[in-house]
């Protein structure tokens, strides 16, 4: 399967990964060789069957309403890259 | 206007009242500091898993039971795939293909007395996002991200477009609210998002069979904004057709304080949400003894609790509505009923002096300054001739105040009402007495007109009880003396 | 000492003929020396070492210390370990360091393990020859030129060059047999749901799985006891009894039916790696087993299924890397969008970032169902496979990887050759199914691993033949070249 490379720029926009021009044909030619190998699928016949998500047959747990994380904020924030009063800093968010 | 029809469709997003997050055991209270619930789970740290909350499945299944709606045996979970800061995994999860509740039906009432059923598509469990804060002390063009929020078990009902103007549209939202509320699944708590409403909009000319393009306005938690925003959408789509234009597929912003609507240009790049199963959740089984102990369990819906207020109490179907919808409203009224025995006079004050003092003033019933055993009180007097109505409102306005319970109230400022007959008459004689002018008049008057000189009596002796005397007794007395001097 | 199976370690604490300190400080010791000529370890946590070894002399001391307490061991960087650096081998985790212990971890700490330190990886566990690390390549100790395989190469050759007697390792596609092949030892893939995922940072989440290696089946038993389990913690985890894999090595294998897939026998298998597992086979045929040759039609779709799958998973699991929370944020973004997208073209390598577009393009729309639906369908039929064959037999058997260790940088700029080496361990991973390599034979100077493939929870089974078969081979026990 080839690959345009208007399709890599619209991955990488959806999965926020910066390409930049020189390797984005090297990127390209990789891709679609793994995509004719995952193209194999296409010529076998799986109607009927039921697709598969879990490996195992096995149902939900349900969990009690119980509080039991308690505020742990300054641990988890340790490792954070910007932080003020609290809250995790980011380039303004416009909606 | 009258070429026009609109089409209206809801998504409705309902804060479950459960202590701990859907997939982990933080707390929900709501009003934290930031970040001080959001755990390992809740910020998507690496290596945490989701497990899911027992409560929120228990709850969404109250929901379908009330909506009389397919309750799914076997429902799964999905990741909808998108990048924002509020969003800690970079995916929400939700429901898509195997919803935990299927179609239902809710019945809403019209201001003119009709009924309309409003179909629900279904309604499914998914996680709420944190919240990106703009304003703050924080440097120039930054945001702050508090994910308290993050993983609040939701439920999303999703209706079909089945009203047709915004009267509809808000009732079918107050109704859902009652819903919820009443069987205890959500605490209704408009103001702190606990419910939000995303309106789809789209107009076409009368009897067109196709639908026009629908708009979607997100995040509304006003039903006043909802007003509001729907009337101007309709307003703006008709005025764009007719101006040739044609209506945009597109996510907008409604803002309550400023009136203004917007397109949302962030959400309208190319999404492309790759949902696909969450391999983190199993399929969710629920089995027939789990649904019936719950159908057993489920609190009295507000369509019930209004026939029984109409048979109990005998109050009118308009009134009982009114009542039965608004759960906390009801179970006040049933406490002061319970206490005056006094059904018809609670009713008259809880929908009106009450609720519009409630109303001016912004408190809901649950935070009422006067409660309910406070207005059984103020009721029991009203009810026994102690005071009149215009004394009780009074009153009511000292309990408001906090001046104590009605008996103190009535005590304190003295003003307690004359039954006593003798001390009537007597109070009536001395008014006719001391005015013999009024009187003679009165005699010289025809019979015909002589009705409307009564009022200045009336007053008189209003004056001269102190505004104590109990009317009805004294119009009788009244007019009893009057009769004897002609 | 570095020489001892775990087996013979624990022995050794019990009769206090050394001491936990004294074990630990030695290879803590081989680990400072040696290291550096195969990059094997990446973080060394000497000092906690040493106090947990302390802890657990005076636990021995007191008796009725549990089996594995006082004994040294390292973990793959992938399991979170509470205040200790955990990089999953990538330069966005290069700062992490993790305020909580993954289960497995809380586990060996329950009985008294020691952790030497974390070890060298394939970036989030992506690939088959430990070159994708954002640490550098591993080295395999059988040949300096070659890779230990991947992704768990660093706790393979770390085994191999005797700086531990065990670790943990974790299993996507192969990760824990391959390298265990390569690299001469013994490791174990268990049954899906069999170890909690839980602090054991995502690839592919319905394909993950840790396990133990070591050098021996009798050690693998021991570490699988201590790292197996229920966890609430973990939905896909499944309650279901961990067994006493120790009691059951001795069981005879007489009577055992050994399926032998045709499909893993075809073209693309090394000459002399074919030779080595069959003569293993003809081994456990001489102890009793009966060989039964099984078809399993569609072992050669579980490559092209697996990179749908895994690829799509792991591009949602790795979305939450974002530079917001945690982890490599990128240099003075201009705005949020500049945030994300440099952040993860800085902080993640080429095969990661290969793999989430694989895995974006596959669930976008319109391609869903012709990928990601179609390879689940897949998935169903490989399932099936295994279903149908183990009416018939018991386990199954044939080689681990198609060649012994391969030359770095020798599979070229084509990624898919790489994804190939992994064409006999995937469709495990698919099913659920556990599997394990064990050391059978030498190309070259080379390890060749046989592989076992059990029914689902049937470990005890699988670490039986294999020590069975260790009993009578001595493979196991081979020492690479320059490692006294």
């Amino acid at each position: 399967m080839h690959i345009e490379r208007h399709e890599i720029e619209k991955l990488a926009t959806l999965a926020r990964i910066a390409i930049n021009e020189d390797t984005i044909s090297d990127v390209t030619a990789r891709l679609s060789s793994v995509l004719d190998l995952v193209d194999q699928l296409q010529a076998i016949d799986t109607d009927g069957v039921a697709p598969m998500s879990h490996p195992m047959q096995s149902t939900q747990r349900l969990r009690e309403d119980e509080v039991t994380e308690l505020n742990q904020r300054e641990a988890l924030q340790a490792v954070a890259p910007d932080i003020e009063e609290g809250l995790f800093l980011v380039p303004k968010v416009i909606e | 206007m009258s070429s026009w029809e609109t089409v209206i469709g809801l998504e409705v997003h309902v804060q479950l009242a459960t202590k701990t997050k859907i997939f982990s055991g933080a707390s929900t209270t709501f009003g934290a500091e930031p970040n001080t619930q959001a755990c390992a789970i809740d910020l998507a740290m690496p290596g945490t898993l989701p497990v899911l909350n027992k409560q929120a499945v228990h709850y969404a299944v109250m929901f379908g039971l009330a909506i009389d709606a397919e309750i799914a045996k076997e429902s799964a979970f999905e990741r909808k795939n998108y990048f924002y800061p509020d969003l800690p995994k970079g995916y929400q999860t939700t429901q898509l293909e195997k919803p935990i509740v299927g179609r239902g039906n809710v019945e809403i009432q019209l201001a003119d007395g009709r009924t309309k059923n409003v179909r629900i598509h279904h309604a499914h469990l998914e996680e709420d996002a944190g919240k990106s804060l703009h304003e703050g002390d924080f440097r120039h063009g930054v945001s702050g991200i508090d994910l308290n929020r993050a993983g609040t078990p939701l439920i999303e009902i999703v209706s079909e477009p089945d009203m047709s103007n915004a009267e509809e549209a808000i009732a079918f939202a107050k109704k859902l609210h009652s819903i919820v509320t009443s069987i205890g699944i959500c605490d209704g708590e408009m103001s702190q998002g606990s419910m939000r409403f995303d309106v789809n909009v789209s107009v076409r000319r009368t009897g067109a069979a196709e639908l026009g393009t629908r708009t979607e306005t997100k995040n509304l938690n006003s039903f006043k904004f909802m007003e509001e925003c729907i009337a101007k959408e309709v307003e703006r789509q008709i005025d764009l057709i007719e101006d040739g234009g044609t209506v945009l597929q597109e996510t907008r912003l409604y803002n309550g304080d400023t009136k203004v609507a917007r397109s949302m240009r962030s959400k309208e790049e190319a999404n492309d949400y790759r949902y696909f199963p969450c391999p983190d959740l199993l399929p969710v089984i629920l089995t027939d003894e789990t649904i019936e102990e719950l159908r057993r369990n489920l609190p009295e819906l507000p369509d019930a609790r209004q026939a029984r207020f109409v048979a109990q109490y005998g109050l009118s179907d308009y009134d009982a509505g009114i009542l039965a919808y608004d759960s906390a409203m009801a179970a006040y009224f049933e406490v002061a009923t319970a206490r005056s025995g006094s059904a018809k006079l609670v009713a008259n004050w809880t929908m009106g002096e009450l609720a519009a003092r409630l109303n001016s003033e912004d408190i809901s019933i649950v935070k009422s300054p006067v409660t309910a055993e406070q207005l059984a009180g103020l009721i029991t007097r009203i009810a026994d001739n102690s005071i009149s109505g215009k004394m009780a409102k009074e009153v009511f306005e000292g309990i408001w105040d906090g001046e104590g319970n009605a008996d103190d109230i009535i005590e304190t400022r003295d003003l307690k009402q004359v039954s006593d007959s003798g001390a009537l008459e007597q109070i009536v004689a001395e008014v006719l007495a001391a005015n013999q002018a009024m009187v003679d008049d009165y005699i010289n008057t025809d019979e015909a007109k002589r009705k409307k000189k009564l009022g200045g009596f009336m007053g008189q002796i209003m004056k001269a009880s102190k505004g104590q005397a109990n009317p009805q007794q004294v119009n009788q007395i009244l007019a009893k003396k009057l009769s004897e001097l002609l | 000492m570095h020489n001892l199976t775990i087996a013979e370690l624990i022995k050794g604490l019990q009769s206090k003929e050394f001491s936990s300190i004294e074990l630990t400080q030695h290879f803590l010791d081989r680990i400072m020396t040696l290291n550096p000529a195969y990059n094997a370890v990446i973080t060394i946590t000497a000092e906690n070492a040493l106090k947990t070894a302390a802890v657990a002399d005076k636990r021995l001391a007191a008796g009725n210390a549990p089996a594995l307490c006082g004994v040294p061991i390292l973990h793959k960087d992938i399991f979170c370990t509470r205040d200790v650096r955990t990089s999953c081998g990538s330069k966005m985790l290069d700062n992490f360091i993790p305020p909580y212990n993954a289960t497995v971890v809380e586990n060996f700490e329950r009985d008294g393990v020691v952790v030497l330190g974390k070890t060298n990886m394939d970036e989030f566990a992506m690939g088959s020859s430990n070159e994708t690390s954002f640490y550098g390549a591993v080295i395999n100790p059988w040949a300096v030129d070659c890779v230990p395989g991947g992704s768990s190469g660093g706790s393979a050759a770390a085994i191999a060059a005797r700086l531990a007697p065990g670790a943990t390792a974790t299993d996507t596609g192969g990760s824990i047999r391959q390298p265990a092949a390569l690299c001469g030892i013994t490791g174990l893939k268990p049954t899906y749901g069999r170890v909690s995922r839980w602090g054991m940072i995502a690839f592919a989440s319905s394909l993950d799985q840790g396990g133990p290696m070591a050098r021996t089946a009798e050690d693998c038993a021991l570490l699988l006891h201590s790292m197996a389990g229920f966890d609430e913690k973990d939905s896909t985890c499944i309650d279901h009894e961990v067994p006493d894999y120790s009691a059951t090595l001795g069981n005879s294998i007489s009577g055992l039916r050994i399926g032998v897939p045709k499909e893993y026998f075809s073209e693309g298998l090394d000459v002399g790696t074919e030779q080595a597992v069959r003569v293993a086979l003809a081994v456990l045929e001489a102890q009793g087993a009966e060989l039964v040759e099984i078809s399993l039609p569609n072992t050669g779709l579980s490559v092209p299924a697996y990179y749908v799958i895994a690829p799509a998973e792991a591009s949602a699991n790795l979305s939450r890397f974002d530079g917001v929370k945690y982890g490599y944020r990128c240099e003075d973004p201009k705005d949020l969008q500049d945030l994300y997208s440099r952040t993860r073209a800085e902080g993640f390598g080429e095969e990661v970032q290969r793999r989430i577009l694989i895995g974006t393009y596959c669930l976008s729309a319109g391609y869903y169902d012709a990928y990601y639906g179609k390879a689940q369908q897949v998935r169903q039929l490989i399932k099936q496979d295994f279903t149908s064959a183990f009416k018939e037999i018991d386990v199954i058997m044939g080689p681990t990887c198609p060649s012994p260790a391969f030359k770095f940088g020798s599979k070229g700029d084509d990624p898919v050759a790489m994804y190939l080496e992994d064409i006999y361990t995937i469709a495990t991973n698919l099913a659920g199914l556990p599997g394990m390599s064990v050391p059978c034979g030498m190309v070259d100077d080379k390890p060749v691993g046989l592989q076992i493939i059990g029914n689902y929870f049937d470990e005890a089974l699988m670490l039986n033949i294999a020590h069975q078969y260790q009993q009578t081979t001595d493979w196991h026990n081979a020492v690479p070249k320059g490692i006294l």
